[in-house]
């Protein structure tokens, strides 16, 4: 296992510089710190003089992948892209492009994504289960059919119509929740229960519709069947042998995505005001900061390494054929 | 005398015709094919699949017709000179709905209404202002004020009627075809009863709502706007059929783009593994791993950098327009075809143990030919089920892109433009809900039909579910 | 199973209790009463360091905090200056070249150098903050902290000590260095470098200082500037090459704040930046307000400072005022509030609809939000919807000291040049967007349409001028020109209905914008159907912000739209924006339209330096001919500010030029939180509808599942 984990560690390097590199490249192609510089400088009286003072300060008066003019090695690693990079690997994010230190914004902003998240994903997993194992329950008669219909109707409307009447009903209409916000501690409750509600419907459809494609394969095995001859009664059958084999590619394929539930979501948390790092992304595409969209895609891209790295653990976990070599 | 218009072909026209031609083509090996005939005709006898079928069938023909691009020739200003076209492009579509956008109004209008949505200010005859709600210019030849609810009932039934009629006129085309072995009307007989071995009922009540719809709107188009005019008074129905065509373009032209890259990578790292396999993969987890929004909003802004560089090959709003789009279509793929890619590598791997494969290798066939008569026809289901459900996905994307501000041209009909637009629209007072509900309405009919086919499809497919 | 039970009781009880009576209080319920201003902003601010902010969302915090030498008058139009911090108002002498004092109506070019002595109020304290805490000793004790020294402190709440400090000259002088420093990056430094003595050279031996510490402190006051000096204990001298009459509006901006040199190595220590701990995120000043939360993804809460100096509301307004309520408090020691809460709201209905449930005072309005709230009566002045008149709130409206505008560029050959045809083209195209239309359809009449490049509330507007190209008097009443002149113009330009005379070819024009936002796309259509009225094609190349700035700067562009906000209400201020000399693409300046026309360049030199009076306002009038004839902008319009306030607000007087007027605020917190109760009432009955609905969904399938049971034991 520790053998594994080293080398699977090792195998992230090369991707993370791949990502690195894809994303310099992408984002310098389109815009030069000149651009940036006069992005943050505003509209008024910016003239080359400011520009030339902004990068000297932001430390953008580098070439971006190969320095002539250095000597020796320092021809590559004296370049925008060897220095922001390497930084990048100890966790060293440097300043957004307005001066703010990323490393800090992302530790203060993972909070609120993640109390927007967690209580989604759990309460979502436990939700979509349930309402699987129902239409499992009574599969081929009318109920079965109006849940299915019911799932695809949910998941072919546009998650932002949830947002969009959820907000128009629960909070304007009604006065049930603030419309959008956030706050730390208990207070955060009032905030995080609309974008919750809201998540889950929009999360619903699919999920119950995967999950009934899971149970059903299991359903339709040869131990249900003799657990069923053998006189079980038909919740015991769905509770003590459908759930619990049919939860083992629900938690493997689970955990691929539990990692990722810091990046928050990027609509949820624009529209309903959190402060989290969905809505950083969001800003920092709008505003076209490129050291925030860099940051966020080493450590999505992190995240992401570290979930498939889980799914083999859980794997072989659950499974004690599959070894980790 | 020279042409009275111009033929425009954009970018993604070209290549939804290409995408047709392809589809064509497989439509006729599938034909020829009875291992592929039988799962289809499979779909074909679920009456769901029919009536998904003629939903998708109406989108896409408004969509071909929406590609059909063209400069009208504009009128000569002066006698001798060679003709000018405009640079204004429109569509076949255009030419055959003039009633949906000739008349613009000044602002909002409620669907069916006969006078602005807001004020606006009058000057009277002796000098004063006030602000009124003005009769609106489409209704200005129509009936009187008070008759108004007559005259659209009026206006619905005669569309109704006229709508019926051709689909009765289109079923009976279809029994006289089908009919010639037993007769037509024992045919028409048979189908009545469901007893004619596909769903012809379905089709038939699927077919005449359709036509209704067209003759309603078709009745009511010349006096009324159906669903109401947006915040520069251009009509809502006009915008979302519209966007059907950029819609249906982000749905089918990312597939097309990326299948190819898709399917030789997948089967490639598969079928040869060692450091082909290491490659691939490494290729495809990089681009897995960066979250999609941020690649695509870096290729969006590349995009804009390309067409400003290039300013002369992009001379009119159309081109301009055409390229974004192009452009995100080209950048969805690149986010979506490594789950295909991953998913046909499993299932290669496996094919690649089997026993006759490992025999043929064994006698000395070639690679390309092992590929192309044994892997690939196995694991071409793999790929049909995961193009078709990938669509609607697609689909919904596409107004999430436009909410963050990197979705298609602004000037653009889309969907997402449409929702951005009238999310300010519910913060009025009374609320502006047409636009919002317009959009949609189309999208989701859309996205459920493509949904509920993809589903079909897969049972028909699924080789576990006893399919091919 | 009743554990669970108590569980979610509790759980429901806790949430409940959390919010009292009403469901939807974003705010914690302890400040119901509090005399505390809310409001929101939908950008958060970037820089709060007196010597860079400069958009308007970044002064609206910082002009409660920092104190200039000079402020705009809260009541009098049009806007005057007068002393702040200073005892009066700077009495300028100027000298000629040999230092020989000169009459103050000297011709220019004799002007060599101005000089502005500014006298101090005394005994003004900074508000308490731990760069000023000294210990037993007297000495700082929070600087030269070193790694140790900042090891668990993550915040200025974890500097348990904190002291105040007089206001001093030096202070001033030392943020007028501050300007210089490249690491400050002042976005007025280049301007200023053209007319504060000395204030270059500073700037370029810090670039040489900032290349070894790029960061780090370096002590401003071991470098001379010729320009801005101490002259005694409450009095420093600023002293500027030549003559520039609008540098006293300067000085009643942040920009001209007072900075320790104390705060400056506070703040510089290492370690501080990586905490975001600087003066761009935490300012230290002598206003009524102090800063005290600064979260800017969430909120920005004010306090008041209680070292306030004493300040009292004006005793006079203009006539009207007294009506308006706006003398009620006249004499009252400030602030009046105790504090105020900047809420982030990037989106626009989560806003207006937290405005409309009486969860902020005071509203900006948003196009869309506004035909709720506004009527239009019968001759179209704005008046309050019933609805909202019920509720007591109140409408104010001004028209800002800002201009929109479409530009043409001047370079170009099809829409530039000065010569009769090309403009005919522009006056025609001027003629056919009609921004009445616009102003009704977009902004819902909150606009003017422009008539020239001076908006109202600047010196030298005539409030009934009109642009005699565009316009017309019909039947006593100013009126846009009818299209067909304008086609008439268009045909003389060359182009009869759109279309080249010679050629045939059709009129095909490129509009550059910077589209953003869920309006752009109804926008840019109705720019479309605008010049397809004259016939012409209009090509919109819409495109983000960089690739905007970056044609302009190239004159890539032929058509584009830009807007104007006044820095001071100086004809100058808008006028160098035409000005030859400022060229975008040849000097890199703010003329964007890169109008040069000598004869307007040469009124322009000399009215810039003119003081206000009748001669200055002849030259104007000929300006305004001048450009309005040429026609290298379509003057579009001057937005108007439409302010909703909520019934418990009172002393609001828009001001756009003022940016500290926190201070005359007043709230009745009582009044506030009895109507917050009444307009929240939450709707229950959906809550009971869901439960009903979720039970008849349930019951068949419970049903179905007895019956299976019943079978299966049979």
């Amino acid at each position: 296992m520790m053998r594994y984990l080293v080398k699977r560690l090792l195998y992230a390097v090369p991707i993370l510089l791949g990502v690195n590199l894809l994303t310099f490249a992408l984002f310098f192609v389109v815009n030069t710190p000149d651009d940036m510089a006069r992005l943050q400088l505003g509209t008024k009286r910016v003239t080359p003089e400011a520009i030339a003072r902004w990068k000297a300060e932001h430390g953008y008066d580098e070439p971006l992948f190969y320095n002539p003019k250095a000597a020796g090695v320092d021809k590559i690693t004296d370049t925008l892209f060897a220095r922001k990079s390497a930084a990048m690997f100890v966790f060293d994010f440097g300043r957004s492009d307005d001066g703010r230190d990323i490393g800090r914004e992302i530790r203060t902003r993972m909070w609120p994504s993640l109390a927007i998240a967690v209580p989604v994903f759990v309460i979502g997993l436990a939700a979509n289960i349930s309402f699987a194992l129902l239409m499992i329950f009574f599969r081929g008669t009318y109920l079965d059919w109006a849940g299915l219909a019911l799932c695809i109707l949910l998941m072919s409307i546009s998650g932002l119509f949830y947002i969009i009447a959820g907000q128009f009903f629960i909070a304007k209409l009604w006065h049930l929740l603030p419309i959008s916000g956030y706050s730390g501690g208990i207070h955060a409750l009032r905030f995080i229960l609309l974008p919750v509600l809201v998540s889950l419907a929009a999360g619903l459809g699919s999920g119950a519709r995967w999950y009934r494609t899971l149970f059903q394969e299991e359903v339709g095995k040869d131990y249900v069947r003799t657990a069923r001859a053998k006189g079980l009664s038909e919740v015991r059958v769905l509770f003590g042998h459908v759930l619990r084999n049919g939860l083992i590619p629900i938690l493997t394929g689970a955990v691929a995505v539990l990692p990722l539930l810091f990046l928050g979501s990027l609509l949820t948390e624009s529209f309903f005001g959190i402060p989290g790092l969905g809505s950083y992304t969001v800003d920092a595409i709008r505003a076209q900061d490129f050291a925030v969209v860099r940051a966020m895609v080493f450590l999505g891209s992190l995240l992401y390494i570290v979930g498939l790295m889980l799914t083999d653990i859980s794997y072989a976990l659950a499974d004690p054929r599959v070894r980790l070599g | 005398m020279s042409l009275p218009f111009r033929p425009v072909v954009l970018w993604t026209d070209a290549l939804l015709f290409v995408l047709l031609t392809v589809l064509a083509a497989l439509a006729f090996w599938t034909a020829r094919n009875p291992q592929w005939r039988r799962p289809w005709a499979r779909v074909g006898q679920s009456p769901l699949a029919v009536v998904c079928l003629g939903v998708l069938g109406a989108y896409a023909l408004i969509a071909v017709l929406d590609s059909l691009h063209y400069c009208p020739r504009l009128p000569q200003a002066v006698p001798g000179q060679p003709a000018q076209y405009s640079d204004t492009v429109r569509s076949v579509f255009d030419a055959l709905t003039p009633d949906l956008w000739r008349v613009q109004e000044e602002t909002y209008s409620a669907p069916l209404a006969a006078h602005l949505f807001v004020r606006q200010p009058q000057t009277l005859p002796d000098g004063q202002v006030v602000r009124v709600y003005p009769r609106l210019r489409i209704a200005a030849g129509s009936a009187p004020p008070g008759q108004r609810w007559g005259d659209i009932a009026r206006r619905t039934l005669s569309g109704a009627a006229a709508g019926l009629a051709v689909g009765a006129l289109c079923v009976g085309l279809l029994a006289w075809r089908c009919g010639r072995v037993r007769g037509a009307r024992a045919w028409l007989a048979a189908a009545a009863c469901g007893q004619a071995g596909w769903p012809v009922r379905t089709l038939a009540a699927t077919l005449a709502v359709m036509f209704v719809l067209v003759g309603v709107i078709a009745a009511l188009a010349p006096a009324y706007h159906v669903l109401g005019t947006d915040k520069v008074g251009q009509d809502v129905l006009y915008l979302t059929l519209k966007s059907i065509r950029t819609g249906l373009l982000i749905g089918t032209l990312t597939t097309l783009v990326t299948l190819p890259l898709a399917v030789l990578l997948g089967i490639a790292a598969g079928y040869f593994g060692g450091w082909v396999d290491d490659a691939i993969q490494y290729v495809y987890t990089v681009l897995n791993s960066i979250p999609a929004v941020l690649l695509i909003a870096a290729a969006v802004l590349m995009a804009q950098v390309y067409i400003e560089t290039h300013v002369r090959m992009f001379d009119t709003n159309a081109a301009r327009a055409d390229f974004r789009l192009l452009f995100l279509c080209l950048i969805l793929g690149m986010t979506s075809w490594t789950t295909l890619a991953r998913l046909l590598r499993g299932e290669t791997l496996k094919i690649r143990a089997l026993e006759y494969i490992e025999a043929a290798r064994a006698f000395g066939v070639g690679h390309g030919r092992i590929l192309l008569r044994h892997v690939l026809p196995n694991v071409f289901h793999i790929v049909l089920i995961s193009t078709v459900m990938d669509f609607s996905g697609l689909v919904l994307a596409e107004a999430v892109l436009s909410y963050v501000g990197v979705g298609v041209d602004p000037l653009t009909y889309s969907w997402g433009n449409m929702i951005n637009a009238a999310r300010l629209e519910l913060a009025r007072e009374p609320v502006v809900w047409w636009q919002l509900v317009a959009a949609f309405v189309f999208m989701s009919t859309l996205v459920l039909a493509a949904n509920l086919l993809a589903d079909v499809v897969r049972e028909a497919f699924d080789p576990r579910r006893g399919g091919a | 199973m009743p554990m669970l039970r108590h569980l979610a009781l509790a759980c429901l009880a806790l949430a409940l209790g959390a919010c009292g009576k009403i469901w939807n209080d974003p705010y914690p319920a302890s400040q119901a009463r509090a005399n505390v201003l809310y409001s929101a902003f939908s950008e958060r601010p970037k820089h709060l360091d007196p010597a860079r902010a400069y958009s308007s969302n970044e002064t609206e915090i910082i002009g409660q905090i920092y104190e200039p030498p000079l402020q705009y008058s809260f009541l009098k139009r049009p806007y005057t200056l007068e002393p702040l911090t200073a005892q009066s108002l700077p009495r300028v002498r100027y000298y000629d070249k040999a230092g020989r004092e000169l009459p103050a109506d000297a011709p220019i070019g004799q002007i060599a150098e101005s000089v502005y002595d500014i006298t101090l109020k005394p005994g003004i304290y900074y508000q308490p903050h731990p760069a000023f805490a000294v210990d037993a000793h007297g000495r700082p004790r929070y600087l030269h902290l070193g790694a140790a020294g900042m090891a668990g402190r993550d915040s200025l709440a974890d500097f348990h000590h904190s002291g105040t400090r007089e206001l001093t000259t030096a202070d001033y002088v030392y943020e007028i260095k501050r300007l210089a420093d490249p690491a400050v990056a002042s976005p007025i430094y280049s301007l200023m470098a053209q007319y504060i003595l000395g204030l270059r050279r500073l700037g370029a031996q810090l670039e040489q200082a900032r290349k070894n510490d790029p960061h780090g402190f370096i002590d401003l006051d071991r470098y001379a500037l010729p320009g801005a000096q101490v002259t005694g204990r409450y009095s420093y001298r600023i002293t500027l090459k030549g003559k520039y009459p609008q540098f006293l509006y300067w000085l009643a901006m942040p920009f001209f704040a007072p900075v320790p040199r104390v705060v400056d190595e506070f703040y510089r220590q290492s370690g501080m930046a990586q905490r975001n701990l600087s003066l761009d995120t935490q300012p230290v000043g002598t206003g009524a307000f102090m800063l005290t939360v600064n979260e800017p993804n969430r909120r920005m809460v004010l306090m008041r400072n209680p070292d306030f100096h004493a300040e009292f509301y004006p005793r006079h307004g203009m006539p009207g005022d007294v009506a308006r309520g706006l003398l009620r408090d006249a004499g009252k020691r400030l602030p009046l509030l105790d504090g105020a809460v900047y809420s982030l709201e990037k989106e626009n209905i989560p806003y207006w609809n937290k405005f409309l449930q009486g969860y902020y005072d005071v509203s900006g309005l948003s196009s869309d939000s506004f035909d709720q709230a506004v009527r239009f009566g019968g001759a179209g002045q704005a008046e309050l919807a019933p609805a909202m008149r019920a509720r007591g709130m109140q409408l104010i409206t001004a028209v800002a000291p800002s201009i929109w505008y479409l530009g043409f560029n001047m370079q170009d050959p099809v829409v530039g040049g000065l010569d009769a045809k090309h403009r005919d083209l522009r006056q025609a195209i001027s003629i056919a967007l009609d921004y009445e239309q616009f102003i009704d359809i977009f902004l819902n009449g909150r606009g003017v349409p422009g008539q020239g490049p001076l908006p109202p509330g600047i010196y030298g507007y005539a409030p009934n001028a009109y642009d005699p190209w565009v316009y017309e008097r019909r039947d006593g009443r100013i009126e846009r020109r009818p299209l067909a002149y304008a086609r008439a113009l268009l045909a003389r330009a060359g182009y009869p209905g759109g279309r080249n005379a010679l050629s045939g070819q059709p009129l095909v024009l490129y509009f550059d914008t910077m589209a953003s936002g869920p309006d752009a796309r109804a926008r840019l259509e109705w720019y479309r159907k605008q010049f397809a009225r004259l016939g012409i094609q209009l090509v919109v190349r819409a495109t983000d912000y960089n690739r905007f700035q970056d044609k302009m700067r190239r004159g890539n562009d032929q058509i584009f739209e830009w807007g104007w906000n006044a820095d001071y209400p100086d004809p100058e201020n808008f006028f160098f924006l035409l000005y030859g000399p400022n060229g975008k693409v040849k000097d890199g300046g703010e003329n964007a339209a890169n109008y040069a026309n000598p004869e307007f360049d040469r009124l322009f030199e000399q009215m810039r330096y003119m003081d206000d009076g009748p001669a200055r306002l002849a030259l104007i009038d000929r300006m305004n001919a001048i450009v309005e004839r040429d026609a290298p902008w379509v003057f579009a319009y001057y937005p108007k500010a439409f302010t909703l306030i909520q019934p418990w607000v009172y002393n609001v007087k828009p001001n756009f030029m003022a940016n500290n007027t926190l201070k005359y605020r007043r709230i009745d917190p009582a009044l506030r939180a009895r109507l917050r109760a009444a307009w929240n009432h939450p709707v229950l009955w959906p809550l009971g509808a869901l439960a009903a609905g979720l039970v008849l969904a349930v019951l068949p399938a419970w049903r179905a599942w007895r019956r299976r049971e019943r079978q299966a034991a049979r």
